[in-house]
């Protein structure tokens, strides 16, 4: 059972040796990583299929393949999704003006000399998935906000992802040196397609629990004072609960806390939090609204 | 969970489990139930939690699942049998004494010690087992009744103030635990830490903690005397997608809550009808240009402009009578959750005439206390009169619909035997770009007693929407992209 499912003859090498092994060698390089997730990049890793990461945004998303890349000694390649992102933009495009170049220096030669010239490695010019495919290295590939992509990019994907090769009719298939760790985000702003999910490891992330984030400010934030830490993840916490249009995420309670040692605040009390709320808050009525539940003083922001 | 169990008999365990998720409404396949076997291989039987992460990663598709998985696996991978070795080492002779124990516990927040007191009070005060009868079992009803975790707010509030040192251990208020969610945090006016007035909602947290704890563990034990199929098809709740908008309590309330937010972006997308890639419009030259130089510098595909970009204008009607008191709930969660995504969105709502609520749905708050208090939205009776209320419509708020405009009526079409006024409806939809009818009622219903359903469905497309994954489907399949 422990053999990957795929068509990739070569035999990969686990990044990990166990879930332990994950949890020391991300918060090596500064990412602390809840037992869900540490557990499933282990699996991810083992059964070497993607990962599909979704959740809240600035909940560590991204940074997670950052991190994995750094903790394995991979490059990461990213493909940044978007509206309209097509085959040309992630997979590979030939240099058209290059090409012509080509063509018009080379007057004289028969057609399938030019031909045979033109359509050669030196013309390509490789995108994130066929750069990841084609790296000698070991490689963490990031496909970002799967969901902004329209639909026939997923099939190209599953295509991808499911036998890591590619085939360009001009040079021949290209098959992957060795497995690319693959990591998905998505925001579900659109329902990735059922065979994309089936094909990957899910793995929703949460803010964390209050134990956790309180590690994660101290790490990021070590000039914070430590009482002050605590109810300053408190009260994040709380602002979580109230049912907010935009909830605070990590990277939020971080910028606040590098807010509050820039102040240089001892406590945290009406008036500090009063005037750092814009930090976690992005929204008029979210701030309204967090006044109210916290007894702030109503002043105008 | 012990290792020693042969392969088959956990292959079977997990197909039994798998079984057990699809009756949940988590469709997990072949595919899946291999990757979940290969899971198990990979990580082994050590560590309990890490199991539950795997599997979950391998049989759970999206958000919003998980509650309903960590469920069903806690039955069929319980961490034990009988009472766990270490809640019989604590030292509780009677309620009280269990009652200090959790007290002290919610105070410090020792969510282990919470757990272990959690088994061990289902063990003592649930057991409702009949004598000479094999239908026993656990109830965590009876356990928590006995127990009354809830009364214990104000202490906690006020041992944890204590233990911050702030000195601040008044904890007013004490003994209407369960109240509303606002009331008495008063304290950190004073200006002390801010995070001190948040002291009462943590202790509320963590009771409720409790309470699930006792829930899971009740469940686990009656599983043992009474087998896990039975258990899982009565015990485990639904998926927030099959949660029956009319049935549905405050807990599954706010479920719902979270599932519409990510919804209505969608839906409002979809209204929005976006032609990014359109094949008429204006011509992009810069891009066209660009494109060319793959054909050699001859324009052979044109690049268009994408079109203007409008944003969609809605409109709501909703009724908000009696008889649709669950769906109502919902359809202000769902409208106040449109009105982010739309720039217009109108709100009106109607029993047997219609007034716009638009305003104190913006407000938010207590929105139909206010609104049945607010709005007028009754003439001389209170039962619900839909002919009524859209020739009023037609009549006063005609001008909210336009040719821009998605008009979306809510509703269960129960009109008690009142006049139907289909023409009033009918130009509505006509003057509107398009008209959908929601209705919370089974399919099956629809013309039996009062209900006018068929008839109004002739005049716009009516669709069955009793539960979240009703309206996504209505949502993804009926409005194109």
């Amino acid at each position: 059972m422990s053999t990957p499912p795929s068509g990739l003859d070569t035999p990969v090498a686990p990044a990990f040796a166990s879930v332990d092994d994950v949890v020391t060698r991300l918060a090596e390089v500064g990412y602390l990583a809840s037992e869900a997730v540490a557990t499933t990049v282990f699996l991810a890793d083992q059964l070497g299929k993607p990962l599909l990461v979704e959740g809240p945004a600035g909940v560590g998303k991204t940074e997670l393949s950052r991190a994995v890349a750094a903790a394995t000694g991979s490059e990461l390649i990213r493909l940044q999704c978007y509206e309209g992102v097509d085959e040309a933009r992630a997979l590979y495009e030939w240099n058209h003006a290059k090409q012509l170049l080509r063509i018009t220096a080379g007057r004289e030669e028969s057609w399938d000399e030019a031909r045979s010239d033109i359509f050669s490695e030196e013309f390509l010019l490789p995108r994130p998935l066929l750069r990841a495919i084609r790296n000698e290295g070991p490689t963490v590939l990031l496909i970002d906000e799967t969901d902004k992509a329209d639909v026939e990019i997923e099939g190209l994907l599953l295509e991808v992802l499911g036998d890591f090769q590619v085939t360009v009719p001009e040079l021949g298939t290209i098959t992957a040196v060795q497995r690319p760790f693959v990591v998905l985000t998505s925001n579900a702003t659109r329902e990735l397609s059922e065979a994309l999910r089936r094909r990957c490891l899910f793995l929703y992330v949460d803010f964390p629990e209050t134990e956790l984030e309180q590690r994660i400010v101290r790490l990021k934030v070590p000039e914070l004072d430590e009482v002050l830490a605590t109810s300053l993840v408190r009260v994040v916490e709380a602002l979580r609960n109230l049912g907010l249009r935009k909830a605070p995420s990590i990277a939020e309670t971080i910028d606040w806390a590098r807010t509050l040692v820039a102040l240089g605040a001892t406590s945290l009390d009406a008036q500090v939090v009063s005037d750092s709320l814009g930090v976690i808050l992005k929204h008029t009525d979210d701030i309204a609204k967090a006044r109210t539940k916290l007894d702030l003083p109503s002043i105008l922001v | 969970m012990t290792t020693d169990q042969a392969p088959q008999d956990l292959a079977q365990r997990l197909v039994e489990f798998v079984d057990a998720l699809r009756g949940k409404g988590i469709p997990a396949g072949t595919s899946e139930t291999v990757d979940a076997a290969a899971v198990m291989a990979a990580l082994g039987f050590e560590d309990r939690r890490r199991l539950r992460e795997g599997l979950a990663s391998a049989l759970v598709r999206r958000g919003g699942q998980r509650d309903v998985f960590d469920m069903t696996f806690d039955l069929y991978f319980p961490a034990g049998v009988g009472l766990g070795a270490s809640a019989t080492e604590i030292d509780a002779e009677s309620v009280e004494d269990l009652r200090d124990l959790l007290l002290m516990a919610i105070a410090e927040g020792d969510t282990r010690m919470m757990q272990q007191l959690a088994e061990l009070a289902v063990e003592t005060l649930g057991n409702v087992a009949t004598a000479g009868s094999s239908a026993g079992g656990w109830s965590a009803y009876q356990t928590l009744d006995r127990l009354n975790p809830r009364t214990l707010t104000a202490a906690a509030e006020a041992m944890r103030s204590e233990q911050r040192g702030n000195g601040q251990g008044a904890g007013q208020g004490g003994g209407q635990g369960g109240g509303s969610g606002t009331g008495g945090s008063s304290a950190g006016l004073m200006g002390g830490d801010v995070a001190d007035s948040l002291t009462r909602d943590e202790v509320r947290r963590m009771i409720d903690l409790f309470r699930t704890m006792v829930e899971a563990e009740a469940r686990r034990r009656t599983a043992e005397v009474r087998g896990r199929e039975l258990v899982t098809q009565h015990a485990v709740r639904k998926t927030s997608g099959q949660i029956d908008f009319l049935s549905a309590n405050a807990q599954q309330l706010e479920e719902l809550r979270q599932a519409v937010q990510p919804l209505a972006r969608k839906l409002a997308t979809r209204l929005s009808a976006r032609r990014r890639r359109s094949r008429r419009g204006r011509i992009d030259i810069r891009r066209t240009m660009r494109r060319a130089m793959g054909t050699g510098g001859v324009p052979m595909r044109p690049v268009h402009a994408p079109p203007h970009r409008t944003r969609p204008e809605l409109v709501l009607l909703c009724d908000v009578s009696g008889s649709v008191a669950g769906f109502s709930g919902f359809t202000m969660l769902l409208v106040q959750a449109l009105r982010e995504q739309f720039s217009k969105v109108r709100v009106f709502a109607f029993v047997n005439t219609v007034d716009e609520v638009t305003d104190i749905v913006r407000e938010g708050g207590e929105v139909r206390r206010r609104i049945s208090e607010e709005a007028r939205i009754t003439k001389w009776h209170t039962s619900s009169d839909y002919g009524e209320s859209f020739l009023d419509f037609v009549a006063d708020h005609l001008d909210a619909v336009g040719p821009r405009t998605s008009v979306l009526v809510l509703g269960d079409a129960r009109n008690n035997n009142q006049a139907l006024r289909l023409e009033a409806l009918h130009e509505i939809a006509q003057r509107s770009k398009r008209c959908f009818w929601l209705n919370p009622e089974h399919s099956g219903s629809w013309g039996l007693g009062d209900s006018v359903a068929p008839e109004y469905a002739e005049v716009v497309e009516m669709h069955e929407c009793r539960t979240i994954s009703q309206l996504e489907r209505f949502i993804s399949r009926l409005l194109p992209v």
